[in-house]
C-alpha cells in the first residue's frame, strides 16, 4: 500500500517535470505559430502595420537571446507577449522622450478645414472609438487562438483557403490531397472554429 | 423530386461550398429548400456564417505572407549566428 503510494508520488512528480518540459521554445516555429497573434496585439496598441511588424521582430530577437532564461513555467506564447508588452512601452518612451512633441497644436492653415469651428472639427459620435478598436482586435486574436487548438494540417488548409483566398486547386497539388478531402477538412476546421469562436468571442 | 431533396451531408458540404462563393445557382437552391425544414442544417449554416463574417472583418488582421518571410530569414540569421 505504501509502496504503492510512494510509487504514485514519484510518478506524479515525473509527470510535472515532464510536463514542464513540454514548454520549451522552438523559435523555427515562432513565426508560423504566433506572429499572426502577435500582430493582432500589437495593431491595436500602437496603430501602424510598419511599427507593429517591427516590434514584432525585435520581440522574436529578444526572444532568441533570452531562451536560456525561459523556464517553461508558462506557455511559449504568453512569455512572448510579455516580452512584446514591454517593447511596445519601450516603443512609447521613445517617442514620449522628445517633451517637445508632447504639446498640442492647432494649426489653422488647412485650406478645408479654414474657417470651420472648433466644435465641427471634433470626431463625429458614430465614429469608432476606442472600446470599438479592442474589441474588434481581440475578435482577431481570438480567431488566431481558436486556429491554434486545431490540429496542424487543419489549421494550415484552413488558413490557406480562408484568410490567405488560396485556390481549391493549388492547396490539393501542394498537399497532395483531393478536392473531396479537401472539403471535408474545411468543413472539419470551420465547425470547431465556430465552436470555438461561440464561446470565445460571440 | 429526388434531385431537389439533399442529405444533411451533402448540404453542409454546399454550405461550406458557398461560404467561399464556390457553390452553383442549382446547389444554392437545394441548400435553401434544405434548410426550410432541417433544424440542424439552419443551425450549422448559422453558425457558418458568422465564422466568415468574423474572418471578413476589416479590423482582422493578418501579416502578409512576404513580411512572414521576411521575419523567418531574419530569425534564422540570428539563429545560425
Amino acid at each position: 500500500m505504501l509502496a504503492g503510494w510512494v510509487k504514485f508520488i514519484i510518478f506524479d512528480k515525473t509527470a510535472t517535470a515532464l510536463s514542464m518540459a513540454n514548454n520549451v521554445i522552438d523559435p523555427n516555429l515562432w513565426v508560423d505559430k504566433y506572429s499572426d497573434y502577435l500582430y493582432n496585439y500589437t495593431i491595436v496598441r500602437v496603430n501602424d502595420s510598419e511599427i507593429a511588424k517591427d516590434l514584432i521582430s525585435e520581440t522574436f530577437l529578444a526572444g532568441l537571446k533570452s531562451k536560456d532564461n525561459f523556464k517553461g513555467e508558462a506557455s511559449e506564447r504568453t512569455w512572448l507577449i510579455s516580452i512584446l508588452k514591454r517593447k511596445i512601452i519601450d516603443h512609447y518612451r521613445k517617442i514620449n522622450s522628445n517633451k517637445g512633441k508632447a504639446e498640442v497644436r492647432i494649426t489653422h492653415d488647412d485650406s478645408e478645414t479654414e474657417g470651420d469651428w472648433l466644435e465641427q472639427r471634433v470626431a463625429s459620435k458614430s465614429d469608432k472609438n476606442a472600446q470599438d478598436q479592442i474589441e474588434n482586435t481581440e475578435l482577431g486574436m481570438a480567431i488566431f487562438d481558436c486556429l491554434g487548438n486545431l490540429p496542424q494540417k487543419q489549421a494550415e488548409i484552413f488558413r490557406k483557403k480562408t484568410i490567405e483566398n488560396h485556390d481549391t486547386e493549388a492547396i490539393c497539388n501542394a498537399y497532395d490531397i483531393t478536392p473531396s478531402n479537401l472539403w471535408v477538412i474545411i468543413h472539419r476546421a470551420r465547425k470547431s472554429m465556430a465552436e470555438c469562436l461561440e464561446s470565445n468571442w460571440f | 423530386m429526388s434531385q431537389l431533396k439533399l442529405k444533411c451531408q451533402e448540404a453542409n458540404h454546399i454550405c461550406d461550398k458557398s461560404q467561399y462563393k464556390e457553390a452553383s445557382f442549382w446547389e444554392k437552391f437545394r441548400l435553401t429548400i434544405h434548410l426550410l425544414y432541417c433544424r440542424a442544417c439552419q443551425k450549422y449554416t448559422a453558425s457558418n456564417k458568422k465564422l466568415t463574417e468574423a474572418i471578413h472583418d476589416p479590423k482582422f488582421v493578418s501579416i502578409a505572407e512576404k513580411d512572414k518571410q521576411a521575419l523567418k530569414k531574419q530569425l534564422q540569421e540570428e539563429l545560425s549566428k
